[in-house]
């Protein structure tokens, strides 16, 4: 039963290699585009945090700011 | 107009959808490989190797989609001089590639036991190579201009340009004896594709569609932060 299922009388190697190359792929670009993503929300709060205080208070007055600093845990 | 588009009333959605997405994407993509790989039948003359259809196809479909709304976006972000529409291309691409680049792989790995040969150069394979041709050009053109102005200009062209390949790959099986077979399945009538392929086709399209989403939001938050970042530096 198993092997009837890994072998597809025959056409196994080529259907699991398709949806085995697809899940990877999928894989692959999430993990880069997070990366990317946290790399720059990193950034983004290591500028927020230097800015002095007349800087920071007009950086508050953006929601998307709190917005920002606020999504870590989203994705 | 397009004030519901401004990036800081979307980024409030889109910084809280993806994990909603990707929730939803597991649960769909669970239920369309069970159906693809278990519970669907076998063609009666393609065997099991029919299951590549599966990934192939929705594949194939979602890069044309993904292109097609790309251009309208690049081409309305120019008329109506919205730079949001251009950062929601954008964020579009790199699932559109993705997709083009499976449909190819996928295709040729159900091209060998199928025809026997891992690749040929018949219209249709030819024409969504040139497709993620296009796609590249678009994503290096992305990195490669510094000027603003000049990239949007470049990236709305090559989308122009990359457009007339949509067609082309819709109706290659129809306007050349090509070695696909002609459309199985028909908006405007009956599809002729039995209903037991249908519905696993429509699931995993349908998780195709959801993972193309989520990366779509998670670039898309990438580069509105990218632009708060360099507003950061202008402070």
């Amino acid at each position: 039963m198993i092997t009837e299922i890994f072998y597809m009388n025959g056409y196994g190697i080529y259907v699991w290699t398709s949806f085995f190359f697809t899940l990877l792929s999928f894989i692959t670009l999430y993990v880069i585009i997070k990366v990317q993503y946290t790399k720059e929300r990193n950034r983004f709060i290591s500028k927020y945090g230097a800015l002095d205080s007349k800087k920071a208070e007009t950086a508050r007055s953006q929601k998307i700011n709190k917005e920002i600093l606020s999504s870590g845990q989203s994705i | 107009m397009f004030k519901i588009f401004e990036p800081n009333k979307i980024f409030i959605i889109t910084s809280r959808a993806p994990k909603y997405v990707l929730i939803l994407f597991i649960m769909v993509i669970s239920i369309g490989l069970v159906e693809a790989l278990f519970l669907s039948p076998e063609d009666y003359k393609q065997g099991h190797s029919v299951r590549i259809m599966y990934v192939h196809v929705p594949a194939a479909w979602i890069s044309l989609g993904i292109f097609s709304s790309i251009t309208l976006l690049s081409v309305s972000g120019y008329i109506f001089k919205n730079k949001n529409f251009f950062l929601i291309a954008k964020s579009f691409a790199p699932s559109g590639l993705l997709f083009n680049i499976i449909a190819l792989v996928t295709g040729s790995i159900w091209g060998k036991p199928t025809w026997g040969s891992w690749w040929a150069w018949d219209a249709r394979i030819t024409s969504m190579l040139i497709l993620a041709i296009f796609y590249l050009m678009y994503l290096v053109a992305w990195r490669m201009y510094e000027n603003k102005d000049q990239v949007l200009r470049v990236t709305t062209i090559i989308t122009i340009f990359g457009i007339v390949n949509v067609p082309i790959i819709k109706y290659s099986v129809d306007w050349w004896n090509t070695l696909h077979q002609p459309a199985s399945i028909n908006l405007l009538s009956k599809s002729s594709i039995h209903t037991s392929m249908l519905f696993p086709l429509f699931i995993m399209t349908a998780a195709f569609t959801l993972f193309s989403l989520l990366i779509f939001l998670m670039k898309y938050n990438t580069e509105l932060i990218k632009i708060k970042n360099k507003g950061l530096d202008r402070l």
